[in-house]
């Protein structure tokens, strides 16, 4: 079973790194970018029939820091299978 | 400075991309006249009686994931986090203090620096907290000079932690020109028993005597002394 984590800070955590590439857009020329924030994308390939209380447990132990960052968990059928 | 032949043991503690382990050994050795055991991430154990433990500066496993997060969940910080259960002193510095709050020994969070560069400079400390075997030598407000190199410094907690750890005098030092974005200036912090402070910048690299300032100063041997002489005192 292929899972997707996507992982983000917090809302009102600062975002220095989206804050630069933000600026990096303005200098580009594209108009109109109201905000950036940049998180990070793990994909996992686990057995079948994982469930979710153990895909959150691995998030809150360690995919995820729970003092900055939020998760989300989301399962991939086959036909959605990332290249 | 109290005699070497009091019996102290300390280890330091050496991850993959550990890179100031050494210096750290050298600093303990430099106090308290015995060398420090070198324990290895991979060992389930910490060695028997040990007084003190030190997590050193680097970039333990490439910084993968988060700066320290993979350190944390090693086996030797099992050992680690059990050992500052039973009272021993840790002390955390740069990736140490990232390893120490990933591993949920201290509050909060360690981010990118608000200005998005690695800081490599001499940076001035006020002394907070007089109260903990770190720090009870130095007199409040105290300013002390010591160097920082890091790229995730930025300590964060949330307001409600951070009001706690003033109101519980846990803030051991803050920098008083803030060089990465840290609320509320926080460069250390303790825990809730005073046994475990975690600290951006590198005590380890300024204990040189004021003759060679430019080797980083003398200001963090204090900070070394204090530990030794509040433990073989105890």
């Amino acid at each position: 079973m292929k899972v997707r984590i996507l992982v983000r800070l917090k809302p009102g955590v600062l975002d220095p790194q989206g804050r630069a590439v933000h600026h990096s857009l303005d200098s580009l020329g594209f108009e109109g970018v109201e905000d950036v924030r940049i998180g990070r994308m793990i994909e996992m390939d686990v057995a079948d029939g994982t469930s979710d209380e153990t895909l959150t447990k691995m998030c809150e132990k360690l995919l995820a820091n729970m003092v900055i960052e939020d998760f989300a968990i989301e399962k991939l059928d086959g036909a959605k299978e990332p290249a | 400075m109290a005699a070497a032949s009091n019996s102290f043991q300390a280890a330091v503690i050496t991850f993959p991309g550990s890179n100031c382990d050494r210096d750290m050994a050298v600093a303990i050795e430099a106090v308290t006249g015995q060398p420090a055991i070198r324990v290895w991430h991979g060992d389930a154990d910490l060695p028997a009686g040990l007084d003190f433990i030190a997590l050193p500066g680097g970039f333990s496993y490439g910084d993968y994931l988060r700066s320290g997060a993979m350190a944390a969940k090693s086996p030797i910080l099992r050992a680690v986090v059990a050992a500052a259960e039973r009272g021993v002193p840790v002390l955390g510095v740069c990736n140490g203090f990232q390893v120490l709050t990933e591993s949920g020994l201290l509050p909060g969070a360690l981010m990118r620096n608000a200005g998005q560069r690695f800081v490599c400079k001499t940076v001035e400390l006020n002394v907070d907290n007089t109260s903990s075997i770190f720090t009870s030598a130095f007199n409040k407000d105290e300013r002390l000079r010591i160097p920082v190199a890091h790229h995730d410094g930025n300590y964060f907690a949330d307001e409600a932690t951070l009001d706690q750890l003033e109101a519980e005098e846990r803030i051991a030092f803050r920098y008083t020109a803030n060089p990465n974005g840290s609320r509320r200036d926080i460069a250390g912090v303790l825990s809730a028993n005073g046994r475990v402070l975690g600290m951006m910048p590198h005590p380890e690299r300024a204990m040189e005597p004021a003759a060679h300032a430019a080797l980083g100063g003398a200001d963090g041997r204090g900070l070394f002394e204090n530990v030794f002489n509040s433990l073989i005192a105890a």
